[in-house]
């Protein structure tokens, strides 16, 4: 048992050091090291598509990550560096796009669908309270009720 | 039944139809910011000759194309032989960018598969391709005489993209001003 859980801290600790080697990059400043974090995870690999450019192994996210090192240390703002990917990839690169002409379908999208839900529902339910004194023919009425009390025979 | 009954089968319909339109588009494909603006600057050695330098503001006043290539890329060898045959027909300014590939091995693949361009750039640390927003080559960049992006193609270019696109766009850029 003893042994096994070791193997399983071993395998766990390597897994930690290859995780760690392919995002090592050394910043002086440890606020320049928390935006650079930031930074990869916001922005899709285009390569791989479903990874961000922190996870992805991918050739292009290996250089993104460097050219956005070197733009933290040369003084970019975060907002620079957006713009110098969105530019060159489009909105794509971001996980989260930024709301504008273009993109407003994509965030307001979920809201039209949960209004005009609503109004469905409003407007349905408006209907059904209307039907509760609607009109009842009385000679069907009278018909139905000489069916039900009519005796069955056998 | 009301014409009302039949909003939840139009609603579904339509549903299908974008469902089936959006499975007919390719996700690789995306569209490229860069259309419409003006062409990133590279300055960059040649291929053939590593002391001479390319600017690509000395072709400012033509029509020309920038094909993004590699020895390691596959698909540029599918597009490779429509590029020759077309390069060999037409008079095409076709110019190559060997992308994050080795001299040797690049210059190697002009001699071994034949030379579409009117010559290659050496892009071999990926910088300018970044600048041209390259995330998959083959890709085909349409530039004015003005300098500006006017298409791009991602992916091997086939006859019928040919045909269909590129070639009428180049006439009909060269009339321009």
């Amino acid at each position: 048992m003893i042994h096994r859980l070791l193997l399983l801290l071993m395998l766990t600790l390597s897994f930690n050091q290859t995780h760690a080697a392919f995002n090592l990059k050394q910043f002086d400043n440890p606020e320049y090291a928390a935006r650079y974090e930031n930074l990869i995870y916001q922005m899709r690999c285009l390569v791989c598509q479903n990874q961000t450019i922190a996870d992805s192994d991918a050739d292009l996210a290996q250089d993104l990550r460097d050219e956005i090192f070197k733009m933290i240390n040369s003084g970019k703002t975060d907002q620079q560096i957006i713009e110098f990917m969105v530019a060159r990839y489009g909105e794509f690169v971001l996980y989260k796009p930024r709301v504008e002409k273009k993109t407003w379908l994509l965030w307001g999208g979920p809201m039209l669908l949960l209004f005009s839900g609503i109004i469905v529902l409003f407007r349905n339910a408006a209907r059904r309270n209307k039907h509760v004194d609607m009109e009842i023919d009385q000679a069907a009425l009278n018909k139905a009720r000489l069916l039900l009390d009519e005796e069955d025979k056998p | 039944m009301t014409l009302r009954g039949f909003i939840p089968l139009a609603v579904f319909l339509l549903l299908i139809a974008l469902l089936w339109a959006g499975l007919q588009l390719d996700p690789r494909k995306i569209p490229s910011p860069l259309v419409g603006k003006p062409a990133p600057e590279f300055l960059l050695p040649r291929l053939d000759n590593p002391e001479q330098s390319i600017n690509s503001k000395d072709l400012l006043g033509q029509v020309w194309l920038l094909n993004i290539w590699a020895s390691w890329c596959v698909a540029c060898r599918s597009e490779h032989p429509v590029l020759n045959a077309w390069t060999q027909q037409d008079d095409v300014m076709l110019i190559g960018m060997d992308y994050k590939d080795q001299r040797d091995d690049g210059l190697n693949w002009l001699k071994v598969l034949g030379n579409p361009y009117r010559f290659s750039v050496m892009d071999e640390n990926g910088r300018a391709g970044m600048d041209w927003g390259v995330y998959g080559v083959p890709e085909t960049f349409v530039i004015d005489k003005k300098g500006m992006i006017r298409y791009k193609h991602i992916g091997p270019l086939s006859w019928d993209d040919l045909n269909t696109k590129i070639k009428p766009l180049i006439s009909q850029l060269k009339q321009e001003f």
